[in-house]
């Protein structure tokens, strides 16, 4: 940006990025929070078995509890990673490819996760 | 007390790479560091070159890094860095030669954010009023000197030279938050982009580096709600 600089097209994508930041960060606060208090502490790791996992999603509350945290990290983490990237990359080559592939890897991760949460089906509702 | 002052030298007519220079001075311990720059020049080495004008912590000119901290060298006095001290150019802008540095990207970027009182409509007949609290607003921010420290010691603007870095930021909320200026949405503009105020991570260099104690970290933060506000 030097001087008039170049005129640079803004849709305002930094600020809402900032600002989902911070609301999934706080979200993320209490939901993983919460999670690890009833996967790690409550419950042993060791006694979670199908039939705990097919009894939890049968009300669709922690369905809903798991896609939220789900969305809310993957989103904010490759975010986080975008940033980084952005800072560190600057050859355009190289910081195309690499957010290209970080987008990716996310889409994928995120779709494959909310796949499992939304069509889980336990055997006795079938 | 004797010192000894490192500085890193480059002239680029001459060098291929930046060498160190050591030169060992007295020096009374309330002596400022410019005060030992200027001895060096007018006795020991005539080619050193640094800025300095005011010598008295106004002007910004002498900002460089020393000891490893950006700092104006008229407003540090020897006895605070002890009997070795290093000298080197602030980082991030080119080097002319030894600790003068380019300031000309710096101050494009300080124009670009539109530094100057806009209103559209007539003017008043008398001076245009602001209430103490409304001037309170921006007090902080109106002391900055564009030395450059701030923005030299910001390790987004290392990595990327294009932002738009701490010390614009600074005079853009100089701006903004006067009740007097209607040119907000102008410079919201410039500042609502990757380059501009979300560049910022809140790493706090700046806050460290200012002479004038300036919250430069805070100015910026409040740069970024008032951008949000606006648009949510």
């Amino acid at each position: 940006m030097n001087g008039a600089g170049k005129p640079r097209p803004e849709s305002g994508l930094e600020l809402y990025a900032w600002i989902f930041m911070r609301v999934s960060g706080l979200a993320l606060l209490f939901l993983a929070l919460g999670h690890l208090l009833i996967m790690h502490l409550i419950h042993n790791v060791d006694n979670i078995d199908f039939q705990f996992v097919a009894a939890r999603y049968a009300t669709p509350f922690w369905r809903t509890y798991d896609l939220l945290m789900l969305w809310f990290a993957m989103i904010h983490g490759v975010n986080g990673l975008r940033i980084v990237l952005v800072d560190y990359i600057n050859a355009r080559g190289w910081r195309v490819l690499s957010l290209a592939s970080l987008f990716v890897v996310g889409f994928v991760l995120l779709t494959l996760g909310s796949l499992a949460i939304l069509t889980f089906q336990a055997p006795a509702m079938r | 007390m004797q010192v000894t002052l490192k500085i890193k030298r480059f002239n680029p007519d001459k060098d291929k790479e930046p060498w160190w220079g050591e030169y060992r001075i007295d020096a009374e311990p309330t002596d400022r560091l410019l005060d030992a720059l200027n001895h060096v020049k007018w006795y020991l080495d005539g080619t050193l070159t640094y800025r300095r004008s005011c010598a008295h912590g106004v002007c910004g000119s002498d900002a460089m890094q020393i000891n490893g901290r950006n700092q104006l060298a008229c407003k540090v006095l020897l006895n605070s860095l002890g009997n070795n001290i290093t000298i080197e150019p602030m980082r991030g802008y080119r080097v002319i030669k030894d600790l003068l540095v380019d300031m000309d990207a710096f101050l494009a970027k300080y124009r670009s954010v539109k530094p100057y009182l806009i209103t559209h409509g007539p003017e008043p007949e008398k001076e245009r009023l602001q209430s103490p609290e409304d001037r309170e607003k921006f007090d902080d921010t109106t002391k900055c000197i564009l030395c450059g420290a701030c923005t030299s010691g910001c390790p987004s603007f290392w990595a990327d030279g294009e932002y738009i870095g701490p010390a614009a930021i600074v005079n853009a909320h100089r701006f903004l938050f006067d009740s007097r200026d209607e040119g907000g949405e102008e410079r919201m503009e410039i500042l609502n982009t990757l380059e501009g105020v979300w560049r910022c991570r809140t790493i706090f260099n700046c806050v460290e580096a200012c002479p004038r104690d300036i919250n430069v970290t805070r100015a910026i933060g409040e740069v970024k709600k008032a951008l949000l506000y606006r648009k949510v």
